[in-house]
């Protein structure tokens, strides 16, 4: 079962609306690491429209590639073992952008970016979204959708988490959410006002910025 | 230094004259290189006596002078000068033909017009290191003090000195900063010397298979070399110059084993396996009976037609005491603190003599410095001496990088 294909972009600049979600809540100006950051289009959205001095890490070549074409400064690495060598409060922001899902010790990896950024971004699909409950609850398959593409033999996300889990992993890692947003379909933000288990159930994609406690 | 198919080529041209014998011969030296020291058919620039090159030894040396070339015009701003440094034994032709091996510069496929050091955009300078014995003043160059060849009374040199030598014929050029220094191996050492020494001057630093300091195993490989070069009867103490004599076959020992760290296991295996060299079987004796061994033999022989063996001392001493981070209490981080100077740093995933864990430690210390930096590990086969070959990942990674420093610093 697939829905669409391509993720949810803007009309006008082409940008997509998950990586203009997540610009929205950098303060211009700021220094930013974007663990996993691909061809490294959020970042350039952030040094272009925010004045944003960033840095990626990336474990694909092409994507590195890609982000010294654009001249991002990006290192090619693996966000599993690679967080452990920066320095302490070294960003004001560390953007883990899709990726917590398809590392190997997302807690870990969570507990690096607390203490590397002053906050962290971090957005990731909701394995808790309907479509996923009834591919797994009424048809017994693991779902394939838009943000999960992957069938389960070949998926690089091995550790899916629902909008409930990851806001649980931050009480656990003693980290403050600043905000929280669940992404619909269309990738539109939803009603801030709707109860938990509404987001769980409808969001497409969580966001969260974070703040050690 | 190795280029794939045309070395491989050269050595089976070679091999129609008798290499393969229990031990090697050496035709008589041409004065080529010979003159090539002190009279290089390159662009030269002298320093006299009032103008000492201040080097780490405690020496001011004057008179001194450094070889160079350059490719690509300086523009009005004099903001697209960029440098090449070379590694060990390499030149400053590194895009045009060798004057004494008449073979093609040795990086041209990094090198030219439309390559990603474009000398249509770029003004592209390289010079001979310090030490070095193609028209930079070095141990094969007369003394003035005794009219005869230094030999070992010349100072041991250190990358730093190479670095100051540059910058010394950077001035006297009238570029005031360099757009990018560009270099591999030993070549990406002096880029890093350079971005530690002169911050200001460096707007970009593309270090590929270099490290920030020479490890304890490539300390052993170069003493290994210069104790086969020490150990020829025809060394005489260093006077071979002075007294007529060579020590080829030290130095193409010491060739024959450095050259095996410039490869890998998989490179030899792919290029010469355990084939049998114009034979169908051992002949039970120790000639040259496997393709490796008279293709080592070839790469030792080649190289001591054009380089000369005290040199080989004292630049393979040059790396050995680099370490950019002992003086700052072996933080690199302190090293590179500061820093505005853009970095890209590559590395080769078969390279065991400068392998990426030495880059990564670049990378990790000039993050901790909070300089801007990308990495790229290039996959590869071809062990360190990938850097010099066709390796298309690695262009891509370098005019990537270049391109988008090149907009920013306003460059046409």
């Amino acid at each position: 079962m697939t829905f669409a294909t391509l993720p949810a972009t803007d009309l006008e600049t082409g940008h997509r609306l998950d990586f203009l979600l997540v610009a929205d809540m950098v303060e211009p100006g700021s220094r930013v690491l974007d663990v996993g950051c691909g061809d490294g289009s959020l970042l350039a959205i952030l040094r272009d429209g925010k004045g944003v001095d960033g840095r990626g890490i990336e474990i694909s070549r092409e994507g590195v590639n890609a982000c010294l074409a654009k001249g991002l400064p990006v290192i090619q690495g693996d966000a599993d073992t690679d967080l452990a060598d920066y320095p302490d409060d070294a960003f004001d922001y560390v953007i883990l952008s899709q990726t917590i899902q398809a590392t190997r010790q997302p807690r870990v990896v969570l507990e690096h970016l607390l203490r590397i950024g002053r906050r962290a971004i971090v957005s990731f699909p909701n394995f808790g979204h309907w479509r996923v409950r009834i591919d797994l609850g009424l048809r017994g398959r693991m779902p394939v959708t838009e943000n999960m593409p992957y069938s389960w033999y070949d998926t690089p996300n091995i550790h899916f988490c629902t909008i409930r889990d990851f806001v649980e992993l931050c009480r656990e890692v003693g980290a403050q959410m600043e905000k929280a947003v669940a992404l619909n379909a269309g990738g539109h933000p939803m009603r801030v006002t709707l109860p938990w288990w509404v987001w769980n159930l409808l969001g497409d994609q969580g966001v969260f910025l974070l703040k050690r406690r | 230094m190795l280029v794939d198919a045309t070395a491989t080529a050269q050595y089976r041209l070679f091999e129609r004259t008798n290499i393969s014998a229990k031990t090697m011969s050496f035709a008589p030296l041409s004065s080529e290189p010979r003159s090539q020291v002190d009279d290089p058919s390159s662009l030269v620039m002298r320093f006299g006596a009032d103008e000492p090159l201040m080097m780490d030894a405690g020496v001011a040396l004057a008179p001194w002078q450094i070889a160079y070339q350059t490719y690509g015009t300086l523009n009005a701003d004099r903001s697209n000068a960029v440098l090449i440094c070379h590694a060990l034994t390499g030149d400053q032709h590194v895009a045009n033909d060798n004057p004494v091996t008449g073979k093609p510069g040795w990086w041209l496929t990094m090198v030219g017009p439309g390559r990603p050091v474009d000398t249509n955009r770029f003004f592209v300078i390289c010079a001979n290191v310090i030490g070095g014995c193609m028209g930079t003043t070095g141990p094969a160059s007369i003394n003035p003090a005794t009219g005869q060849p230094y030999a070992l009374d010349f100072p041991v040199v250190t990358v730093r000195d190479m670095v100051r030598a540059q910058a010394a014929l950077i001035d006297r050029l009238g570029i005031e900063s360099l757009f990018c220094v560009v270099g591999g191996s030993m070549g990406g050492m002096q880029v890093l010397q350079w971005a530690v020494s002169y911050p200001d001057r460096v707007f970009s630093a593309l270090p590929i298979a270099a490290a920030a300091r020479h490890s304890a195993q490539n300390i052993a490989f170069h003493e290994v070399g210069r104790q086969a070069v020490m150990a020829d009867p025809e060394w005489r103490g260093g006077r071979y110059l002075t007294e007529g004599t060579r020590p080829s076959k030290g130095l193409a020992v010491a060739r024959m084993g450095a050259h095996i760290t410039y490869l890998s296991e998989m490179a030899l295996h792919r290029k010469f396996g355990r084939n049998f060299q114009d034979r169908v079987a051992p002949t039970f004796s120790f000639d040259a009976d496997f393709q490796i061994e008279s293709y080592l033999r070839y790469q030792g022989i080649s190289f001591v037609e054009r380089f000369d063996a005290n040199s080989y001392l004292y630049v393979t001493r040059a790396m050995d005491y680099f370490d950019i981070a002992a003086e700052l209490g072996g933080s690199l981080a302190k090293a590179f603190k500061g820093s505005a100077t853009r970095f890209c740093v590559i590395s080769f995933t078969s390279d065991w003599l400068f392998p990426t864990s030495d880059s990564r430690a670049i990378v990790h210390a000039l993050n901790a410095a909070a300089a801007s930096v990308a990495f790229v590990e290039v996959e590869s086969d071809k062990g360190h001496d990938a850097f010099l070959l066709e390796e298309p990942e690695m262009f891509a990674a370098a005019a990537g990088f270049i391109d988008a420093a090149a907009r920013v610093r306003g460059i046409a």
